[in-house]
């Protein structure tokens, strides 16, 4: 665990050390992602890995850690009320644009793969809730 | 009020129960997509503070103990999308196309509309990463000069669309394919989406992680790109 752990602050911090050299407009951890990626692609570590038991233990919690972020909107309340239209507004409709543009190109360019995938028509199915949904149920947000 | 009540161990506490609170009560709703804890724990702890006269500067520097784990838990992300890519294959070309093509579409769409209809450029720029996931949307909201606490709520806002929304709108779309299905709940609603993808159908649920680390790796590189565009 502690060597996942340090595995994955080792990530971060060479991506933030790569940002910083490079000025690159992205987050640190973000590069930290794509180095911890490659990585697993080449190494392709086992499920009882460190790495792989530290990330899945953080992922499962991942909300907790955007509260404290979530909590500063106290101090933006009257923004968010006096400007309550244009954010109602570009929320929902950049939402549906992004979900709907994804959601036909691959449906359309990927049409000769899709039989074994497709959704039968008589609608969604109901299915139960996933068997790990226990405390956290996977990358949540 | 007494020191012991607003010191930065209780502030944690008063947020670690506000998150159990959230925990109980998507149980008791039985899973319900809308029942997210992060909202209960945002609200229970804004709450908190509020009564005990914390203000947020020093509330978050208390907290920097939860929010410090952000970073290594975006770092984390890459364990489930090395997972996804053995089942990308066949659809490995319109994916390629479609995340890149969706994250600047949300992009550009967020922080036009906003502009449209009379909002500041800062809340233009905050609303603009809202598609990523939230670690990532917060990180990009702080480098562009957005306000990374109202980019938290907003994306957390998309993430709760598509849980609740998502299946039927993609559905009135006539989206049928359970991976372009995945795929487009993981764009628009991130890690939110996918746990409601994932009740769908198992296929559908791993294509929505794939999205959200694909999205969130384009947004973080799109950005910048699309905000120097947006502002010729």
């Amino acid at each position: 665990m502690i060597r996942g752990l340090t595995v994955l602050l080792l990530c971060q911090v060479v991506g933030e050390l790569l940002v910083d050299v490079a000025h690159l407009p992205v987050p640190g951890p973000v590069v930290g992602m794509v180095l911890l990626f490659g990585w697993l692609q080449w190494r392709r570590p086992s499920k009882e890995s460190g790495v792989v038991r530290a990330a899945d233990g953080l992922l499962k919690h991942l909300q907790l850690f955007f509260v404290p972020a979530g909590v500063g909107i106290v101090a933006y309340a009257a923004l968010l009320r006096d400007d309550a239209l244009p954010i109602g507004v570009a929320l929902a409709g950049s939402w549906l644009a992004g979900l709907a543009l994804v959601g036909w190109v691959v449906q359309v360019w990927g049409r000769e793969h899709a039989e074994a995938a497709t959704l039968p028509s008589a609608g969604p199915p109901t299915a139960p809730p996933p068997a790990s949904a226990g405390d956290g149920g996977g990358p949540d947000a | 009020m007494p020191d012991a009540l607003t010191s930065p161990l209780a502030l944690v506490l008063l947020t670690l129960l506000s998150y159990q609170l959230g925990l109980w009560l998507r149980r008791a709703s039985r899973y319900h997509p809308a029942a997210q804890p992060v909202v209960v724990a945002i609200a229970g702890t804004a709450l908190g503070i509020t009564l005990l006269d914390v203000d947020y500067p020093t509330y978050a520097d208390s907290a920097l103990l939860i929010s410090f784990w952000l970073g290594p838990a975006t770092v984390a992300l890459a364990v489930p999308l090395h997972r996804q890519t053995r089942r990308m294959r066949g659809v490995v070309a319109p994916m390629l196309v479609a995340i890149p093509l969706g994250a600047a579409v949300s992009i550009a769409t967020a922080y036009a509309l906003i502009l449209l209809l009379g909002g500041s450029e800062t809340l233009a720029v905050t609303m603009a990463p809202k598609a990523a996931t939230t670690p990532v949307s917060i990180a990009l909201a702080e480098q562009a000069g957005g306000l990374p606490p109202v980019t938290a709520i907003v994306t957390i806002v998309a993430g709760i669309l598509g849980a609740v929304l998502g299946p039927t709108v993609l559905t009135l779309l006539r989206v049928r394919d359970r991976r372009a299905r995945g795929l487009a709940m993981g764009a628009a609603s991130h890690g939110i989406g996918t746990s409601r993808a994932l009740l769908e159908d198992e296929t559908e649920g791993a294509f929505s992680g794939l999205s959200m680390g694909l999205t969130a790796l384009a947004t973080s590189v799109l950005l910048p790109l699309v905000l120097w565009v947006l502002a010729l």
